[in-house]
């Protein structure tokens, strides 16, 4: 991640919330819109964030990871029947990581173990998900009429979260500030533990890890299942953070946004969150113009953050390299 | 850490005096038995050289002493004590260190990130380099290697990269270090420089183990020389006592005759005809800085010059494979400066590219596959826009036996050939049609004796059947042995031009170098 690339991604948010200001109607105040335009996107942004998060320990690895949206849906629906069953919302968040974690474990003895194709071991889980949850909605949830446990409630921090327009930032739901916390956690662990250096040696050239002594089928079995758990708490979002029920295909296509952040971003955890919170102030605008009076219509603003993924990734502002082993199953000889 | 002698089993030393010892070992793929009751041993403070053709059994000898590799029979001594080597990991703690033909490092991290890779240094599980940047450097001072801590291996030459692999085995307290093949990717300067740290390893008592198929080289820096041969000790002997003809007999077990025989040339007309060619390199620098130059019908042309001079560029742009910024490239009568590959291709030129498993061959497909790449639209390989496998099957039998392509089998993918029959697929591509021109560059890169001496051969004959050949390689006694004119090629031209039978390696060299030749190709520009 170049700083530069980071700070285009940054000024990006910066002109789409400004663009939001400009174009308001007269009847909204300046400070409406930024305020609401901040908490949108950074609720946009919490399951990118972690989806992206989960990509990346799992790309970083070595393994193609296109199976966010799959682990993502499944672990919605694991949160969702925990949170019903027991009425509480803390298993309820664990059951959906344990539910990611079960899908990464699946992609990982697929594609490590087994050294299937990793996209088509990422096909496989999406299609998985969306038919076994699909399912399960329709023959559990429905039939056993289960209903969801509620919300997970919001944390304030006092004082900041009172301030004007800013103060959405510091009153958010557990995942939202779990999201946030787990960026800065994943770069520090990524570019500053030992363990980071051999997950990055196993997606570079593994084997060169081999010839240090480092197991490359445990350090990616493990990475991709720390993914699994961080998706599976994204996918916990879409249920006891957002709405308190499932919907089949609830994830709508969010795990890709995140593949997309996660490229986006450079494989980087800061790049990769702030590619996120992008795809969130687009989201935020495309969802309130209306609100806002803004007269341009709300689908050429959504468009936004597809048309920038593509001048970035035709390499307008330099191109990164994707860790060099993805796709690659690795084989002792 | 330890940098020499010491016992770290606590065992004397054996009666042999034997750091690292291989017993009887043996090791089978399926019905090939690559390994067969090897007997091997390093002294401290000795070069042993391990000298084989390609498939001789030296790499899977040293997986085996590396715990790469399990042996089925046999064991590994250390100290004289056996040991059990189950992965690389229980021969690093043991003291032995490897550095391998393709390096085990990784291009985005720094000199001290790939140091560290197994062993990282932390401070409360954070990762902390900077004591071990200071050991990098302190090393580097002892031995001789200048590197810098912080670089980015990607930045880094290839002999820099391998000087990085040295200094992370003697890191790991290596008192062996195994070294594959580690010329095969050098300059002829880089090998001297590797020599000499070599040497000053070797003077601070760790025992080394050389792995090449150069005669020369082996001779000039090994304390006792290995040979094997088929997968089996074939002998050994000290260098005093061994010739290169000697030593190659003995590899190959049978006369080998390494002098280059070819009847002076007979130049023609003028066939491959470069007029102040202009080419960048990837980074849009300029690497080709003007070169003029003609080869005619009839004669071998050799370029030399230290790697990253122009020449792999000047290569890829009268072969097609690179755009030209300015200047001209006639084949005959013909300009080809814009031409595409298959029109250079139907006009009469062959190639035999530096990297023959980027350019030179599609590795997953068969020999018979890959014997047609240069022809499989035309007729009789494709009728009606159907491949005719008969028509590639016969040819692919024909030239498998004319150019000694082993295993003979049409049918074998070429990913799985050695090095030295892999080159000879694609001399039997190029070479088995009207040719007018020639270009090989780095023919004989990391093949086997017997390969050098048919691809030199294959050289030659494509010469007196009158094919204008252009041929680019970093190693001096090839050129001086097959080409007939030389030119040097120094910063992106030619700085000057020799007769091959008359220069010498130190006039060449000092051409390399920069210096000044006798004859001065006026400079363009």
């Amino acid at each position: 991640m170049t700083r530069g690339r980071f700070a285009f991604i940054i000024g990006c948010i910066g002109l789409l919330i400004g663009g939001a200001e400009v174009l308001r109607s007269p009847d909204v105040s300046a400070s409406i819109v930024a305020a609401s335009m901040l908490a949108t996107m950074l609720r946009f942004a919490t399951p990118l964030t972690l989806g992206a998060l989960a990509g990346l320990l799992c790309e970083r690895s070595g393994v193609a990871n296109i199976a966010i949206e799959g682990m993502m849906l499944s672990a919605a629906f694991g949160a969702f029947l925990g949170a019903a069953v027991t009425k509480s919302l803390l298993i309820g968040v664990l059951a959906g990581m344990a539910v990611g974690v079960a899908m990464a474990t699946l992609h990982a003895w697929l594609s490590v173990s087994l050294r299937v194709d990793q996209i088509v071991s990422g096909t496989v889980i999406n299609i998985m998900a969306a038919g076994i949850t699909g399912f399960l909605s329709t023959e559990v949830v429905r039939r056993q009429a289960l209903v969801g446990a509620g919300l997970l409630p919001a944390l304030r921090i006092p004082v900041l979260a009172d301030l004007p327009v800013v103060g959405p930032v510091f009153q958010q739901q557990p995942i939202a500030w779990m999201a946030l916390l787990l960026v800065p956690l994943t770069h520090l662990v990524i570019f500053h533990t030992p363990w980071g250096l051999r997950l990055r040696s196993v997606g570079e050239l593994p084997r060169a890890a081999h010839a240090a002594g480092i197991s490359v089928i445990r350090t990616r079995y493990t990475a991709v299942m720390i993914g699994g758990a961080i998706a599976g708490i994204g996918g916990a979002y879409f249920t006891l953070e957002s709405v308190p029920a499932f919907e089949p295909l609830m994830t709508n296509g969010r795990g890709f946004i995140a593949l997309a952040a996660l490229i986006f971003g450079g494989w980087t955890p800061a790049g990769a969150w702030a590619a996120s919170l992008l795809f969130g102030a687009a989201n935020a605008l495309h969802i309130n113009a209306q609100q806002f009076g803004i007269p341009v219509p709300a689908q050429i603003v959504g468009m936004f953050p597809y048309l920038l993924t593509i001048v970035i990734l035709a390499g307008v502002i330099g191109r990164v390299s994707p860790p060099a082993a993805v796709g690659t199953p690795y084989e002792a000889d | 850490m330890t940098v020499g002698g010491g016992s770290v089993l606590g065992i004397p030393p054996s009666s042999e005096g034997y750091v690292l010892e291989a017993r009887g070992l043996t090791k089978r793929y399926g019905s090939v038995i690559a390994n067969k009751e090897v007997q091997f041993g390093v002294r401290r403070g000795e070069i042993v050289a391990l000298l084989g053709e390609n498939g001789a059994g030296k790499t899977t000898l040293m997986n085996m002493l590396f715990g790469m590799t399990a042996p089925d029979a046999g064991s590994v001594l250390i100290d004289g004590g056996p040991v059990r080597l189950q992965s690389p990991r229980d021969a690093l703690a043991l003291g032995i260190g490897m550095v391998h033909q393709h390096f085990m490092l990784v291009p985005p991290f720094t000199v001290a990130e790939n140091i560290a890779l197994g062993v990282e240094p932390s401070r409360r599980g954070i990762l902390d380099l900077s004591d071990l940047e200071a050991q990098i450097t302190a090393l580097g001072r002892r031995f001789g290697i200048d590197i810098d801590p912080r670089a980015l291996v990607k930045d880094l030459s290839v002999g820099q990269q391998q000087r990085v692999e040295i200094i992370k085995a003697l890191y790991r307290g290596a008192r062996v270090l195994i070294l594959d093949e580690p010329t095969a990717v050098l300059t002829p300067q880089e090998a001297d420089d590797l020599f000499k740290v070599l040497r000053g390893l070797a003077h601070e008592g760790t025992g080394i183990v050389f792995i090449s198929h150069k005669l020369r080289e082996v001779l000039d820096v090994a304390h006792r020389i290995v040979v094997m041969r088929r997968g089996a000790v074939a002998g050994e002997v000290l260098p005093r006592d061994a010739t290169p003809e000697s030593l190659a007999s003995l590899m190959v077990g049978r006369d080998v005759l390494l002098r280059v025989e070819k009847a002076p040339s007979v130049p023609g007309n003028p066939v491959i005809v470069v007029r102040e060619l202009v080419v960048n390199d990837d980074r849009r620098v300029r690497a080709v800085d003007g070169v003029s130059l003609s080869v005619r019908t009839g004669e071998i042309v050799g370029v030399a010059g230290v790697q990253g001079n122009g020449q792999t560029e000047l290569v890829e742009a009268i072969t097609g494979l690179r755009a030209t910024q300015s200047g001209s490239l006639h084949l005959g009568e013909r300009d080809l400066t814009r031409a595409t590959v298959r029109e250079r291709t139907d006009a009469g030129l062959a190639h035999i590219p530096e990297d023959r498993q980027r350019h030179g061959l599609v590795l997953p497909f068969t020999v018979a596959q890959n014997m047609i790449l240069n022809r499989y639209y035309r007729l009789p390989f494709s009728r009606w826009m159907v491949m005719q496998a008969k028509a590639m099957r016969d040819q692919a039998r024909d030239l498998v036996g004319r150019f000694d392509v082993r295993p003979a089998n049409p049918e074998a993918r070429v990913g799985s050939l050695s090095g030295g029959n892999k080159q000879k697929v694609i001399i039997a591509r190029e070479l088995s049609r009207d040719v007018r021109a020639l270009v090989a560059s780095q023919p004989t890169r990391g093949v086997d004796v017997g390969s050098v001496v048919f691809i030199h051969g294959a050289l030659i004959a494509a010469r007196d059947a009158g094919a204008a050949v252009l041929l680019v390689s970093a190693e001096l006694d090839e050129l001086l042995a097959v080409s007939d004119r030389i030119l040097v090629m120094f910063r992106g031209r030619i700085v000057g031009e020799v007769e091959a039978a008359t220069a010498t390696r130190e006039e060449i060299g000092l051409l390399m170098a920069g210096g000044v030749g006798r004859v001065i190709v006026p400079a363009t520009n």
